[in-house]
């Protein structure tokens, strides 16, 4: 915050210097000045706006259905009985998943990036890699449906289904009744994909911000890229990394379009990430433009769960990520 | 005696070292291959995402895609024209609630909070907005928007896009404002202008490429967001009304739409949908890294 110092002591200069001013520009001041004043509360006014309207929004539902909402499993619209737990697990499961798979490939890239690559190859590697978050979420939804779903029933599904069938606990995580390719598991892979740019960036500007006397002094002693690696740069970017974990995570549980697209959106809660699930946005995209009455309070209600995890991932994200330079 | 000593010590060391710098050598590898080998397999995704586009797409691309408009269950042929036009005036509509908030409320940031709690405050929660998830804005602004002005409309759609851009412009406009040395501004206030002024015709003029390249980078992001529209435009088969009440046609929904459904026509349009919105994202996103590495 030292860095803001300086531009905030000019600003009072010259704001001492507009004390003797002609009319129309004693008038334009103070005009502009309350405009841009109101433009920025209007930040704090949309967050908590959200934060309103999804309480209000579900709140007949949260009162019909009591703390049972959170813990029910039925999604019955014929008796108006709603409960959000498959689509919390759901939820919680495949973004769970994408971090899982998405964090080695994103340090991964990120140590490719500021350690490996030969200095021709960096930009334009890291400019595609940016280009990866730059892809409409429906379109990797698309990619996912018709290219990665039936690839991944053929060569991953069906033969690991084939082996653990029958196995204690393993059997039962990964056994998929049909292996139509779409499930948990599958939408858990695409979100990782659509994370990587995410915690790949904000890792690399934090390896890039590591004082390169670290780096040499490890060298010098005679330590591997490696070691280098995994002593000298990981613990000193450590809490930033949660950080950029925390970002991925905040994206992951929100993301609606691919993980719709491909997560088979069925509503009960299956003990095996093979199967089709359901998340709390794909649920929302599914059912809203069909929903009446308490089932669309349901959903907002749903909506209003969402928001206040995502919002706590992302506060800590935030806090621990402390303004990296891009998002 | 200690000459039987050294013998006996010295060989032990050695093959000990010889095997720890195997095992450190053997470890280096495997790391640099194992990230160099992540690195291929994102960029493989992405370019195998273009591939999969070019291939399925191209090829329902036609003329009537631009000219026709959206075709209606069973029927053959059809195009995309209304969807196209709808995305044009949502994604503008967006931007054009945007642009002034965000650039007014990041000018605010950098030239009037400083480091006050309130404007840390409003960092803060910016940075939040940042990242929420698209869904929750469309459902906020169903709830303000559609639920109590009766139904569906492109400005509900517009207002909900503009919601997701604001925060990228903030940001990126104080980021940006913030490069412009301070110099300039004195400079400016020693002439007897106001901070108005000086803000205006300074330190904007200044920073221009790059708050154009926030503006650039919220109309990339804006663009392909499928999930608030559903909220708030919808879709709509045939072209929407002029007045943007009622649903208002756009190519992501269109998309989301088809894509899964039975009919040939409607699965090559999703397709050549695709493949257009993708295209020009990726056309604004390079430009708008462009005007970034020119201006630098």
């Amino acid at each position: 915050m030292g860095a803001n110092m300086g531009p905030l002591k000019d600003q009072t200069v010259a704001n001492r210097a507009s004390v003797h001013r002609g009319v129309s520009g004693g008038l334009f001041d103070p005009i502009f000045r309350n405009a841009s004043f109101i433009a920025a509360l209007l930040v704090l006014v949309l967050l908590a706006g959200i934060m309103i309207s999804m309480i209000v929004g579900g709140w007949p539902a949260f009162r019909e259905m009591g703390f049972g909402f959170l813990t029910s499993s039925v999604w019955d619209t014929q008796n108006d009985k709603y409960g959000a737990w498959p689509a919390i697990v759901g939820t919680l499961s495949t973004a769970v998943i994408a971090l899982v798979i998405g964090l080695p490939l994103s340090l991964g890239i990120a140590v490719y990036l500021t350690q490996l690559a030969p200095p021709w190859l960096k930009q334009p590697v890291a400019t595609t890699i940016e280009l990866l978050a730059a892809v409409p979420s429906i379109i990797y939804g698309m990619w996912g449906l018709f290219v990665f779903v039936p690839l991944f029933a053929t060569y991953v599904q069906q033969p690991v289904s084939r082996i653990v069938e029958g196995m204690p606990v393993v059997g039962t995580i990964f056994y998929a009744a049909s292996p139509s390719g779409l499930g948990i598991l599958s939408a858990g892979f695409i979100l990782a994909f659509m994370i990587i740019p995410f915690i790949a960036s904000i890792t690399r500007d934090m390896l890039e911000q590591i004082p390169s006397v670290l780096r040499e002094s490890a060298y010098g002693i005679g330590a591997t890229t490696w070691e280098v690696v995994r002593y000298v740069l990981v613990p000193q970017a450590g809490i930033s990394i949660i950080g950029a974990v925390m970002l991925g995570l905040g994206r992951a549980l929100g993301e609606t379009m691919a993980v719709t697209f491909v997560v088979g959106n069925a509503n009960r809660l299956s003990a095996s990430i093979m199967d089709p699930g359901s998340t709390i946005a794909s649920r929302i995209a599914n059912e809203f433009n069909e929903a009446i009455g308490l089932q669309l309070n349901a959903l907002i209600a749903l909506g209003c769960i969402l928001f206040f995890v995502t919002f706590v991932v992302l506060v800590i994200a935030r806090l621990l990520v402390a303004r990296v330079k891009r998002y | 005696m200690s000459e039987t000593v050294i013998p006996l010590l010295q060989p032990a060391p050695q093959p000990r070292v010889r095997r720890v710098r195997k095992a450190r050598r053997v470890a280096d590898r495997m790391m640099r291959i194992i990230a160099a080998g992540f690195t291929l397999m994102a960029v493989t995704v992405l370019f195998w995402i273009l591939g999969m586009l070019i291939v399925k797409g191209v090829s329902g691309l036609s003329l009537a895609t631009f000219t026709q408009t959206l075709p209606g269950p069973g029927t053959e042929g059809g195009g995309l024209a209304n969807a196209i036009v709808g995305s044009i005036i949502l994604t503008f509509l967006g931007i054009a609630i945007a642009t002034p908030i965000g650039v007014l409320a990041g000018t605010y940031l950098a030239e009037y909070g400083g480091s006050s709690k309130l404007a840390n405050l409003i960092r803060f929660i910016n940075d939040i907005l940042l990242s929420a998830p698209s869904i929750l804005i469309g459902l906020f602004v169903y709830v303000i928007l559609v639920e109590p002005f009766g139904g569906y409309s492109g400005w509900a759609g517009g207002v909900a896009l503009g919601i997701i851009a604001i925060p990228v412009i903030v940001r990126t406009t104080e980021d940006m404002l913030r490069l412009v040395p301070a110099s300039l501004r004195e400079a400016g206030a020693a002439l007897g202008a106001p901070p108005s002024i000086v803000i205006t015709s300074i330190t904007w003029r200044a920073a221009k490429a790059g708050m154009v390249t926030g503006i650039l980078l919220a109309l990339a992001r804006i663009a392909g967001e499928t999930a608030p529209l559903i909220f708030t435009a919808l879709n709509n088969s045939f072209w929407f009304s002029p007045t943007l009440l009622g649903g208002v046609s756009n190519l992501p929904v269109t998309i989301y739409q088809f894509a899964s459904a039975p009919y040939d026509n409607w699965q090559q349009l999703a397709w050549a949908g695709s493949l257009i919105i993708t295209a020009s994202i990726l056309l604004i996103s390079t430009v708008a890294r462009r005007l970034v590495r020119g201006s630098k």
